[in-house]
């Protein structure tokens, strides 16, 4: 007999856009100003480094307000959702994260004016996270 | 309690950005993975992460299921003052933990 386990739906590429669009709104991210740092091939999903920058002088008048983080094929497009503000120093966050398959991996900062910029990564995954059984 | 590492400078010039790591210990169960026999294992995540600078908030992370196990964040602040920064982590089924770091400013 086939050994069957069901496997959760993963996010597509609408998806991730649906959340997107619930942080953006109407306003279309430009690119540029975010970076993603991502080792390109990564063997093993399950803890992955991520550091997030973003260009800005963090003043009080022009900071970064928020920086999102989302994946194409994990079984949710979130990832994380980071609010800081000047104090902050600078806009340069690591954490983390695991990731479910080769994919598409997208950042957006918000500025304090409420701009939205944005990048993005193609990284290979090996081994994927999430999925296999306890 | 889950046990939390933190590292901040002890001492800072003011002004100085300094950089904070926090590491927390936590399953971070994603709520997607099957157990032996096929059921999924329901979600307990931390959902949320905020550092207080003398009371004042400078930083907060929403967190998802896609954050890796043991939660590990690295983020600065500006050393503005001598006082305490407060960590303090949230998440499912009443999931709570706190820890402090004090900080001299010169």
């Amino acid at each position: 007999m086939l050994a069957l386990t069901t496997r959760p739906v993963s996010a597509t590429p609408e998806s991730m856009r649906a959340a997107i669009k619930q942080v953006v709104g109407d306003a279309t991210p430009t690119k540029g100003k975010v970076k993603i740092d991502l080792p390109p091939l990564i063997e093993n999903g399950n803890a992955v480094a991520l550091t997030v920058s973003v260009d800005s002088p963090m003043t009080q008048a022009d900071y970064v307000k928020a920086i999102h983080v989302f994946t194409e094929k994990n079984p949710q497009p979130n990832v994380m959702a980071i609010h800081l503000g000047p104090r902050a120093g600078k806009a340069n966050i690591t954490t983390r994260i695991r990731l479910a398959d080769t994919q598409k991996v997208v950042a957006i900062a918000q500025m304090s004016d409420g701009s939205f910029w944005s990048d993005e990564l193609e990284v290979v995954v090996t081994l994927a996270a999430c999925l296999e059984g306890v | 309690m889950a046990r939390a590492l933190i590292n901040v400078p002890a001492n800072a010039k003011r002004g100085d950005i300094v950089e904070i790591k926090t590491l927390i210990q936590h399953e971070m169960e994603t709520g997607f993975r099957p157990d032996n026999m096929g059921r999924r294992v329901p979600r307990d995540i931390i959902t949320d992460f905020v550092c207080k600078y003398n009371g004042q908030e400078i930083f907060r992370a929403e967190l998802h299921p896609a954050i890796a196990a043991n939660p590990f964040f690295v983020f600065t602040t500006v050393a503005t003052e001598s006082g305490t920064l407060s960590f303090e982590w949230t998440g499912d089924n009443g999931f709570s933990a706190s820890e402090t770091a004090k900080i001299t400013v010169e």
